[in-house]
């Protein structure tokens, strides 16, 4: 782990290093440099970008990950949370302590994400500068030794050492490579997309934790249940409820008018698919700001939310809301509304209260309220014997409506906020008839003589009502490009070759020309060896082989390349050229050489 | 919002009676795979690969005189070592390439089979019964479509069936593209047979309707990628522990002991690829796919954001997606930079597997979530 270069396994002479790097990832150091404070701290910089500590990060991340999906979250479901508390008294402290209940945001994940982070950011930041270098200067010069190579061919010909070198470069600009003829070889190099890929992968990175970061910081999201008919604005007093964050609280809400004008939910109601749901629109008017004359038709269905300005509201369930009439005994309309009652089951069976809480005085001549709670059946059985009050059917095709009946004090004058969809009977008294709690089965428009001249309750009819989550989150887009330009990037880093190739043609002391090719490649291929064995069959147009023995056969090369990998060229003399040493080839500031250009 | 359901009866039992006879042949095929590696140890396997090379030497001399270019390209191998690749160009007729391992470079086994000719029938056999019994199990989907008319993966049975199915269709679309992995015949059989078991068995739902929620087509595009992504990981894996298995088969070998590891007998790993092949298909299927994953992970972010109104939640799904995306960026990492090859990488890649067996099986039923499958 002590050197971050490339694949292969043959150790580099120092002075070819450059060449043989086919990545610009950072070279690891083992120690501090230099002494003191500065010192100290830039190998404590260095330790951070290095790809071990990288590596460490992201095991951690992944690990760090898991106790989130196992211990009820805060973010998701307080209640569930509660329940786990109130079951496991012992350890829920702790448990809170270590911020178990809100991993995602805990101190713990959040450092290690923050630190991978950084260290992304000191790894990448300078890799980006170090490519840029690279895509100004020319391949690297060939390494003297070019047996040392992964892939390596090598052959004698007649041929001019020059005129094989220009059409070896003619060769792998043909396949488009960035080539370079200088000092008697040619360098060349292609696949740079990997690496653009690379760097465009971990840059995005930081796109999608920009995304992240401000949709937690700037979003909300509000519930809101409409009945038909009605409408609302988008303010904290008119929602049922909202959770914000820091810049997006009660003040920010945005500004708009949602009225449900008619909900439609159908149902297959023949055949075997009898109850499936087959289709759930909310028909809707909205306007932004408070511009009412701006009024426009929307529709919302699940997986189809609509946009109003920065909100986006989803629709999230939907039931029936009976609308409900009650009079004195004297005859006096005590009550008049449209009450929401939730679906219980598959078939809506829903259950809801009503709380008549200014009905005055009672018959006995005190003060009292009075409360109903009931059952809604869209479709009801034609009895309920050993039932109970259960829907066939979640279409509206035998509604009837189930009510018992109490009087007393409902509890709404106690100041403290109430459950509108329970009726806390503590101090009410079920109303009796003939010694059985008194309970009415109506069906829309009939009407219930209450006893003991209480009065009457109507069931006018009923209303659908559907209900709403109203979520501001910016951020959406630069996650969205964040994550696009990440797969692309992946793709790139992944699936393209970055790779060089060398040649070398020089005249041999016995004459005739020694003619070598070799490539670099990450060793997780073998496309390069067959890309080398191409060019090397095409180059022999211009080069052909001579009689003689080739010095570069199977067997020579085997046996100095796996007995001394730092031995002398085979077949020859080791060819002492200036290639290597090239100025040209490794300061990106000297003039491209005129025959390659790019 | 739940729905009641409502299916055509008769294509969801034709679907069931398919998925069942599916079952059947595979069960057969893997007991034919299981004969050809019975029969095939009793060739000469050793002799085999020497003789494998000596033809391309014959090949290439016979090539030699009428050769109007030929070149020998050295490859360094991984362990020091070096294979060549040499390419004759004939004269008047077009490019032959010939390649031969040679040297002290691991050599590729020959296959289940052998030298056997009774083993490689009852490969042959195999390989046949595979086609018959995945024609079945994709009768099955289908018609587990038709009878709800959607997409056949809405919950964790059809999820299963749909993964098995993209199993077997890859391995026999590799076999088709003369890829020589016929040796996987056996694991990709006992991993399907374990897969429709534990569906058929444990996971079974009847055919119904999808909550409105999944009324989509990102659940095309997203369960659809989960799927596959699902069976090449699979398919890495078996390939990570063959290469963990015939690593340790070969380093016994060295230190002169006469089983492979488990007590296996050693023609079984001498007729498997050689490790190094191993290990670069499973880092292949690895890097292939998990671009695809990243995909998926989007694709369903997406998706939730159209149905719950925000992109990501922490749900456990959705966590253990990111753990198992984590893990294999853990893995690839290694890999590229760390130049961790081998053993070190391999316990990274089954560790990635296993976040991801635990997404799928642990989450879905011992976690709840707003991931929730019908019936499961
Ligand atoms: C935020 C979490 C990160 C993820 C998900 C991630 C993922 C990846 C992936 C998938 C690859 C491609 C591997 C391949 O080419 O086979 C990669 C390559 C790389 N990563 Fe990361 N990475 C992360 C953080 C980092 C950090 C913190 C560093 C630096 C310290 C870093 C440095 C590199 C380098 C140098 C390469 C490419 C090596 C090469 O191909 O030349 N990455 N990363």
């Amino acid at each position: 782990m002590s050197k971050t270069t490339t694949d292969t396994e043959l150790p580099p002479a120092p002075d070819d290093t450059a060449a043989e790097r086919l990545s610009t990832a950072p070279v690891e150091s083992d120690g501090p440099i230099g002494i003191g404070v500065l010192g100290w701290a830039r190998w404590m910089w260095r330790q951070l970008t290095s790809m071990r500590v990288a590596l460490i990060l992201l095991f951690l991340l992944s690990l760090a990950a898991i106790p989130g999906s196992l211990i009820p979250q805060n973010g998701q479901n307080q209640f569930k949370v509660q329940t786990w508390k109130a079951q496991h008294t012992t350890v829920a402290p702790i448990y809170e302590k270590l911020q178990l209940f809100d991993v995602y945001s805990s101190v713990w994940f959040s450092a290690i994400y923050i630190l991978l982070f950084v260290s992304l950011a000191g790894c990448i930041i300078p890799r980006t500068w170090q490519f840029v270098g690279v895509l100004r200067s020319q391949p690297p010069a060939a390494p003297r030794n070019l047996t040392r190579m992964p892939v390596y061919a090598a052959w004698r010909t007649g041929a001019d050492p020059e005129r094989v070198n220009a059409a070896a470069h003619r060769l792998l600009r043909k396949r488009g490579f960035r080539a370079n003829l200088a000092g008697g070889s040619v360098a060349a190099e292609k696949g740079y997309l990997r690496e653009v890929g690379n760097l465009l992968f971990h840059l995005s990175l930081f796109a999608l934790l920009g995304g992240f970061a401000w949709a937690s910081l700037a979003s909300g999201t509000g519930g809101k249940l409409i009945v038909e008919g009605q409408g609302y604005s988008n303010t904290i007093t008119q929602l049922d409820d909202f959770t914000g964050t820091r810049f997006y609280g009660n003040q920010d809400l945005d500004p708009f008018y949602l009225k449900l004008d008619d909900f439609t939910s159908k149902f297959q109601n023949t055949g075997d698919q009898m109850g499936a749901a087959r289709q759930f629109t909310a028909n809707v008017e909205y306007y932004q700001g408070s511009d009412e004359s701006k009024l426009k038709k929307g529709s919302i269905e699940v997986n189809h939310p609509l946009e109003i300005g920065g909100s986006k509201v989803y629709l999230i369930g939907h039931g029936y809301a009976p609308v409900i009439t009650v009079k004195n005994g004297k005859g006096d309309v005590v009550y008049h509304d449209v009450v929401p009652f939730l679906p219980q089951d598959a078939n809506l069976t829903s259950t809801g209260v009503v709380k008549v809480s200014d009905y005055g005085v009672g018959p006995d001549g005190n003060k009292t309220q009075l409360g109903f709670s009931g059952f809604f059946l869209p479709t009801a059985p034609l009895s309920f014997a050993g039932t109970g009050p259960i829907s066939l059917f979640p279409g509206d095709a035998a509604p009837e409506l189930v009510l018992n009946a109490f009087s007393g004090d409902l509890g709404t004058d106690s100041g403290l906020p109430q459950n509108i969809y329970q009726l806390n009977t503590a101090r009410l008294t079920q109303m009796k008839q003939d010694d059985q709690p008194a309970k009415a089965l109506l069906k829309p428009g009939q009407a219930w003589e209450l006893p003991d001249g209480y009065g009457t309750v109507t069931f006018e009819g009923y209303k659908q009502w559907a209900s709403f989550n109203v979520s501001h989150r910016p951020g959406n887009e630069i996650a969205l490009t964040g994550a696009v330009l990440a797969i692309l990037g992946l793709i790139g880093s992944l699936f393209i070759q970055r790779r060089r190739i060398w040649v070398r043609a020089v005249a041999l002391p016995g004459g005739g020309t020694q003619v070598e090719l070799a490539g670099l490649a990450r060793s997780e291929s073998a496309k390069i060896a067959e890309e080398l064995a191409e060019l090397a069959v095409d180059l022999q147009d211009d080069a052909p082989a001579s009689e003689e023995d080739p010095p570069g056969s199977a067997e020579a090369a085997d046996e100095e390349t796996g007995a001394t990998p730092e031995g002398p060229a085979p077949g020859g003399p080791a060819p002492e050229q200036p290639a290597a040493e090239d100025p040209a080839a490794e300061d990106p500031t000297a003039p491209a050489d005129q025959n390659s250009k790019e | 919002m739940h729905l009641a359901s409502g299916v055509d009866p008769h294509l969801a039992d034709l679907s069931n009676k398919l998925i069942y006879s599916a079952m059947a042949v595979y069960t057969i095929a893997m007991f034919a795979h299981m004969f050809e590696w019975t029969f095939g140890s009793k060739g000469a396997v050793a002799v085999r690969s020497k003789e494998q090379s000596g033809n391309l030497a014959e090949t290439v001399a016979a090539a030699e005189p009428k050769a109007a270019k030929k070149v020998t390209v050295t490859v360094a191998g991984a362990k020091g070592g070096t294979t060549t690749l040499t390419r004759t160009v004939l004269a008047g007729e077009g490019a032959t390439v010939v390649t031969g391992g040679r040297g002290d470079e691991d050599v590729d086994g020959p296959g289940a089979a052998g030298t056997s000719e009774k083993a490689d029938l009852a490969g042959r056999i195999a390989v046949s019964l595979t086609v018959l019994a995945v024609l079945l199990h994709g009768g099955g989907i289908v018609a587990r479509g038709l009878s709800v008319s959607r997409w056949p993966w809405g919950n964790m049975y059809e999820f299963s069936c749909a993964f098995a199915f993209a199993m077997t269709a890859a391995y026999l679309v590799l076999l088709a593209a003369r890829k020589n992995v016929r040796w996987l015949g056996l694991p990709v059989a006992v991993a399907v047979l374990l897969t429709l078991g534990i569906a058929t068995q444990v996971l079974y739902t009847d055919s119904e309707q999808l909550v409105p929620a999944l009324h989509s087509y990102w659940l095309a595009i997203h369960v659809s990628t989960a799927i596959f992504c699902g069976g090449a990981f699979y398919a890495a894996f078996i390939a990570t522990l063959l290469y963990l298995g015939k690593d340790s088969f070969d380093k016994r070998m060295a230190a002169g002991l006469t089983t492979g590891p488990l007590g296996t007998a050693p023609s079984i790993w001498r007729r498997l690829p050689a490790a190094s092949t191993f290990d670069k298909l499973s880092y292949r299927i690895n890097a292939l796919v998990f671009p695809l994953w990243t995909f998926t992970i989007i694709a369903g972010a997406i998706w939730a954001e159209a149905a719950w109104g925000k992109y990501w939640e922490w749900d456990p799904k959705e966590t253990w997606s990111f753990i198992t995306w984590v893990a294999y960026a853990c893995y690839l990492h290694a890999r590229a930079t760390a130049g961790w090859k081998g053993r070190k990488a391999a316990y990274l890649a089954l560790a990635a597997f296993a976040c991801w067996l635990f997404n799928y099986y642990g989450v879905n039923i011992f976690v709840t979530g707003k991931h929730s499958y019908a019936g499961i």
